[in-house]
């Protein structure tokens, strides 16, 4: 691993999406910055731009409407971004699978690098799968 | 020539700044992380988020707005950072002396930053980091005076004399001026300016992150949001030091170095306080606060010093 790709892995902004989401998940990933769980310690902050943004956290059913926000914040943001899905909803589309509006899981729209499944993933599960990414490679 | 170089680039110049600037925040970050009991972000963070922007994040430039503006502010910002720096270092490690009048150059120069970040915010195009310009235009409006007011205090205080080195002598023949009911007036109405202009939370509406989403740097990513971090870092340790310079006695040479960055480490902890302990306050509020409540602290210090106290 070089120094950049270290500096990195170090260092990630998370910016977070919700889509039609059924709160659970947005609840969870702010578990992680809490005290108790603290991701700070992996460098981990939460920005409230996309231009800062190192990881976007996508979670929630993607309906039609959502699908072309989801769309523009990936153009915006500045690469390299890693993607992440959270929640069954996000990796897969759960139970909105068959839905009218159901748009797809984010995989169908942008390449995604890691899955968190569960509904909703405990935040254990998260830091789990957020070091693993920073880890990667 | 070459020397002056080293000096803006090396030693009490960028570099050693921006590696104390660097210290320095990560400490804040660590008494935050304390104060709230978590863990807190491990002692290189400042670094790897640095180098993670300047090395690989991609720079994206705003469709509308001037996009030169908008990538010469920041580097303004890093300037002015600097050279400010570099008038309160020179005289305060005793390297040289300095001129007559520095204190009013390093009052302008310390403003730099904050108009560099309007100015680029301002060239972006973004509505919302219109908003937090305007707002930091407001509270640069607020503050200055009050800062001004310090610094006329400090400079009356010491027998009318307008140089940073003849201030801290004054101060280490006689004694600190913090050790008069003045200074102490004076000292807190230095902290909350330095609050004010660092942006720390009771006054960081310009960047809201809640509402504005980072305001003013809201369109800026990779290189330049690096040098906008740099600045910042830059001025995390250059304002607590010119505070150090002309309140609390400087720097002696020898062993005293560690008593100096004890110093430096008590103002910033006091910051780290204040702004973990605060919510945000509206720019009205902040604005009455430092017009009048500061103002009138300043004055009746000033007041004070004039019948010697």
């Amino acid at each position: 691993m070089g120094f950049k790709d270290y500096c990195f892995r170090k260092s990630l902004w998370v910016f977070h999406f919700g889509g039609a989401s059924c709160n659970n998940c947005d609840i969870e990933i702010l578990d992680c910055l809490t005290p108790r769980h603290d991701l700070e310690r992996f460098g981990i902050l939460l920005v409230g731009s996309i231009r800062h943004a190192d990881v976007l956290l996508v979670n929630g059913s993607i309906n039609r409407r959502d699908k072309d926000r989801l769309l523009e914040l990936y153009r915006q943001a500045p690469k390299p971004i890693l993607v992440v899905a959270i929640g069954a909803c996000g990796c897969t589309g759960g139970i909105f699978a068959e839905g009218n509006t159901f748009a797809g899981p984010v995989d169908k729209i942008i390449p995604v690098d890691a899955y968190i499944p569960g509904c909703p993933p405990k935040p254990e599960a998260i830091i789990s799968g957020i070091v693993k990414l920073a880890g990667k490679k | 020539m070459a020397v002056y170089l080293f000096y803006f680039l090396i030693f009490p110049g960028l570099l050693f700044m921006a590696v104390a600037g660097a210290l320095l925040s990560w400490y804040d970050r660590k008494i935050t992380a304390r104060v709230q009991f978590r863990k807190g972000p491990p002692l290189l963070q400042p670094f790897y988020d640095f180098f993670k922007l300047l090395l690989v994040k991609e720079t994206i430039l705003p469709k509308h707005g001037s996009r030169s503006v908008f990538l010469i502010a920041p580097l303004l910002g890093v300037f002015g950072a600097t050279m400010a720096g570099l008038f309160i270092l020179l005289p305060l490690f005793g390297i040289e002396t300095g001129f007559r009048g520095d204190v009013i150059v390093i009052f302008y120069l310390l403003t730099l930053p904050s108009f560099s970040y309007i100015i680029g915010s301002l060239a972006s195009g973004n509505p919302l980091a219109a908003v937090g310009a305007s707002r930091e235009m407001k509270l640069i409006i607020s503050y200055e005076l009050t800062f001004l007011l310090v610094v006329a205090a400090v400079i009356m205080k010491s027998g009318q004399q307008f140089d940073m080195n003849s201030i801290i002598e004054t101060q280490q023949t006689g004694r600190p001026f913090i050790g008069s009911i003045s200074g102490v007036l004076l000292f807190v109405a230095g902290v909350f300016c330095i609050q004010a202009k660092l942006a720390l939370v009771p006054f960081d509406m310009p960047e809201a992150e809640t509402e504005l989403a980072s305001g003013i740097y809201i369109e800026y990513s990779g290189p330049p949001y690096a040098m906008i971090k740099l600045a910042k870092q830059i001025m995390f340790f250059i304002l607590p030091a010119f505070l150090v310079a002309i309140l609390l006695n400087g720097m002696n040479p020898g062993i005293n170095i560690v008593w100096f960055i004890l110093k430096i480490l008590g103002v910033v902890l006091l910051l780290t306080l204040i702004r973990n302990t605060n919510p945000r306050l509206k720019i009205k509020q902040a604005s009455g606060f430092f017009l009048i409540w500061m103002n009138l602290l300043v004055v009746v210090a000033i007041v004070l010093i004039a019948f010697g106290l």
